[in-house]
């Protein structure tokens, strides 16, 4: 993320940082998740689940903010997001 | 009494394997939401790209969220797809006839009125059939909260055009086109008397889920209209494939109007859809205005 | 009238039937009703207005027929005891959700005052046209249990019971009365509340891990009750279930244990729940076989035709429904004909003749509805039924 100058509280704020965990044999493909995170963490992943379905994965795990819109979007309580230590990277 | 001997009870080996075995954990792993939800009944039937099971994860978020006495909330679902979520919350529930989740939920809240009653059902369900329950509970402010998810059409039976409908809409019943004026939900229920009146399309999650909380926690009549995604039943027929098509339509189409007249928010085929809390007011209760007058006449 | 602290009003009244019926809902720990206007049972739902609220009760008046009933059950899952009176065209209106009671086995109470139909008919005078709608009136397979009373001291006693019996089958229990009984005003006695049997609901004993709201123990025919707020996040269905009250709709193994137990759990205790009352039978060689109000007004033809030397008696069906398959049998064995009298154009003379199976004369005396029969012509139907010459 560029600024134009330094916010001067920087060195207070944390970005936190979360996991996301998907549950590859609930998912049903539906893409909302991958379509929606706002900081493109996931992506469909090649492999398919018993369904038939290509679940999401995670490829740029250092982004996740936890936002948790990706668990609130899932219609099939497939995925969620436990937030960690750190900071994610801003991009 | 005397009762006789018999034998009712359900053999395990006559059960057909076509029944969702339910969610095993080795398999299915575990979701932070599984403690509400009867995972023995996961995985649900509602179609990929359907907004319910969004919406049901939005109710549940709100629920924590409210902290209110699980034990004293009772969800009250009808027919169709919507009203199969009664049958997958770990909370009392129940699934009633057609249009009829309303007047039963209004028992169940004068029976007792220490429970939390929730109404959770469907376009079809409750403004269609049950619309007359639907305004009537809004008229006397009966405390309850409706989650009335709008995907247009009835669509457990396949599509067919309901009071939602949109002019144009394609549905089973209205091959040409429906030519019927729909009902604005939101409308129906700000003129009924609903206390508080919002909508959301499930793409907008977290205000959904704040919205829902809000609706929760305030006593009397409030409505939360939930705007779904249905591929099967309605999106297919208007270019809308899969339920992504739809997601993206309401990010392009949504509009959030906060304290917008709800007469002004009528949803109508590629118009805008108006989203946001159109009334939040405070009036007293069906059984606050019972208690009141009772007090005064037997003095 | 103000109520007493227990909601009952002992004494001896003047009273009509409807207010009786209300009355006795109240003794048998009525307290909730949801019901609609309609004549002639608007006097419970006024009576009852004004009672529930002096007794801890809750009363509401229903958009509809529909939404009455509707409300029933749910204030049944909440816990209390709850009740609708209706009459004909609304009956129509509840039958779906009738059937949700039965299935749901929700206990509650739907008193039918029946007026002459069909359709908007004869608003304020008597039929006994519904009798067959109480048994049949929904859709698919269940049985029923029906009360028919005589006399609002009938009415007030069997409302009573009614509860009881909904409580012990966990079913809807219909009070199927009528415009003159409802309407009528005669001695109605309540007693002491000690003196009146009250049977309360069955909660579960095992922790709600175990609970299962459809399990039925071995020698029992319904489970106990957990309702909405004990704790237990029951859910029940409509649709057609198992134990657990999860939708079992793959095959028809859950459909047949539970539309079989539904049947049975009336059906096979018809001798706990049928109550009849005979009155000159022990030499009779015709039978009245009636109910309620015709029931009543067939005393007086049984006393012109004993003067006239016919052996006549009057069985009076006070359960119609589960129907007393046997005891019909067994009375169309010892006598020469049978003589139903009903307030319609025959609907309880057919089970008469199926359980007769042609081993004595069965006579219907219809009535479309609007008065009660004229005992002239119950009196020839007697005496066609023992065999004496009759002038058309």
């Amino acid at each position: 993320m560029k600024f134009w100058r330094e916010p001067l509280d920087l060195k207070d704020i944390r970005v936190p940082h979360g996991e996301v965990h998907v549950l590859t044999e609930r998912c049903k493909g539906c893409g909302w998740c991958i379509e929606f995170c706002r900081r493109g963490v996931l992506e469909a992943s090649d492999e398919i689940n018993t369904k038939g379905y290509h679940p999401p994965k995670a490829i740029k795990s250092e982004a996740c903010v936890s936002c948790g819109l990706c668990e609130l979007l899932c219609p099939e309580f497939a995925i969620y997001v436990i937030e960690t230590e750190g900071e994610a990277t801003l991009l | 009494m005397e009762l006789k001997m018999n034998g009712y009870r359900l053999d395990k080996s006559i059960e057909t394997d076509i029944e969702p075995e339910g969610l095993a954990e080795e398999i299915h792993g575990r979701h932070p939401m599984d403690d509400l939800l009867r995972t023995e009944r996961l995985p649900h039937i509602w179609c990929p790209g359907c907004g319910l099971g969004t919406a049901l994860t939005c109710f549940l978020s709100a629920l924590r969220r409210s902290e209110m006495d699980l034990d004293k909330v009772a969800v009250v679902s009808g027919i169709g797809c919507t009203g199969r979520v009664a049958g997958y919350v770990r909370l009392d529930s129940f699934h009633t006839t057609h249009g009829r989740a309303i007047p039963f939920a209004t028992g169940l809240k004068l029976g007792n009125p220490e429970l939390k009653v929730i109404v959770f059902s469907g376009d079809g369900d409750l403004v269609t059939i049950g619309g007359n329950h639907f305004i009537h509970a809004a008229r006397r402010n009966i405390d309850m909260t409706v989650i009335c998810v709008n995907n247009f059409n009835y669509g457990m039976t396949g599509g067919q055009a309901g009071a939602t409908t949109p002019i144009g809409g394609l549905t089973t019943t209205s091959p040409y086109g429906n030519y019927e004026y729909p009902f604005n939900v939101s409308a129906l229920a700000a003129a009924s008397g609903a206390i508080y009146v919002a909508r959301w399309t499930v793409l907008h999650a977290r205000r959904l889920e704040r919205s829902m909380t809000e609706a929760l926690l305030k006593p009397g009549f409030s409505l939360v209209e939930v705007i779904s995604p249905c591929p099967t039943g309605f999106g297919r027929r208007h270019k809308q494939r899969q339920g992504l098509d739809t997601m993206r339509y309401y990010h392009e189409h949504g509009v959030i109007r906060h304290g917008a007249d709800p007469r002004e928010t009528d949803i109508g085929l590629g118009g805008a859809i108006v989203e946001g809390k159109f009334v939040d007011v405070d009036k007293p209760t069906f059984l606050e205005q019972r208690t009141r007058r009772l007090e005064q006449a037997l003095k | 009238m103000k109520g007493t602290k227990n909601g009952v009003l002992s004494g001896e009244f003047f009273m009509q039937g409807d207010i009786a019926c209300a009355e006795g809902a109240i003794c048998a720990g009525c307290r909730f009703f949801g019901g609609y206007p309609i004549t002639p049972a608007t006097e419970i739902a006024q009576r009852m207005s004004e009672r529930l609220p002096l007794v801890d009760g809750m009363f509401i008046q229903m958009e509809d027929e529909l939404g009455s009933m509707n409300a029933i059950l749910g204030a049944s899952w909440a816990g209390r005891k709850a009740m609708t009176a209706t009459s004909g065209p609304g009956a129509s209106l509840m039958m779906e959700n009738l059937g949700l009671g039965i299935m749901l086995e929700t206990p509650c109470v739907m008193v039918n005052v029946q007026r002459g139909g069909p359709s908007t008919g004869l608003p304020t005078l008597v039929s006994q046209g519904d009798m067959m709608q109480a048994r049949y009136g929904s859709h698919g397979d269940y049985a029923i249990i029906a009360l028919a009373p005589s006399s609002p001291q009938e009415l007030f006693d069997l409302t009573i019971h009614a509860f009881n019996l909904a409580e012990i089958y966990r079913t809807p229990v219909l009070v199927m009365t009528d415009a003159e009984v409802g309407h009528m005003t005669e001695k109605v006695v309540i007693p002491q509340p000690e003196e009146i049997e009250v049977v309360p609901r069955r909660k579960p004993t095992v922790s709600p891990d175990e609970y299962q709201p459809y399990h039925v123990a071995p020698g029992e025919w319904v489970s106990p009750m957990a309702v909405a707020g004990d704790g237990y996040r029951i859910h029940v269905t409509g649709l057609t279930h198992d134990e657990r009250g999860y939708p079992a709709t793959t095959g028809d193994a859950a459909q047949w244990l539970l539309v079989q137990r539904l049947i049975d759990k009336i059906e096979k205790n018809k001798d706990d729940i049928i109550m009849l009352e005979e009155d000159n039978l022990e030499d009779a060689e015709v039978a009245i076989v009636s109910y309620g109000i015709a029931a009543r007004t067939s005393i007086w033809p049984v006393q012109m035709a004993r003067d006239e030397g016919i052996k006549v008696g009057l069985l009076r069906l006070v359960t119609v429904w589960p129907f007393p398959d046997e005891q019909i049998r067994a009375l169309a064995g010892r006598v020469k004909g049978i003589v139903v009298p009903e307030i319609n154009m025959g609907q309880i003379v057919r089970e008469v003749e199926r359980c007769a199976a042609g081993q004595s004369k069965v006579l219907s005396v219809p009535h479309p509805g609007g008065d009660i029969h004229d005992p002239q012509k119950v009196l020839q139907a007697i005496r066609k039924a023992a065999g004496r010459k009759v002038e058309e």
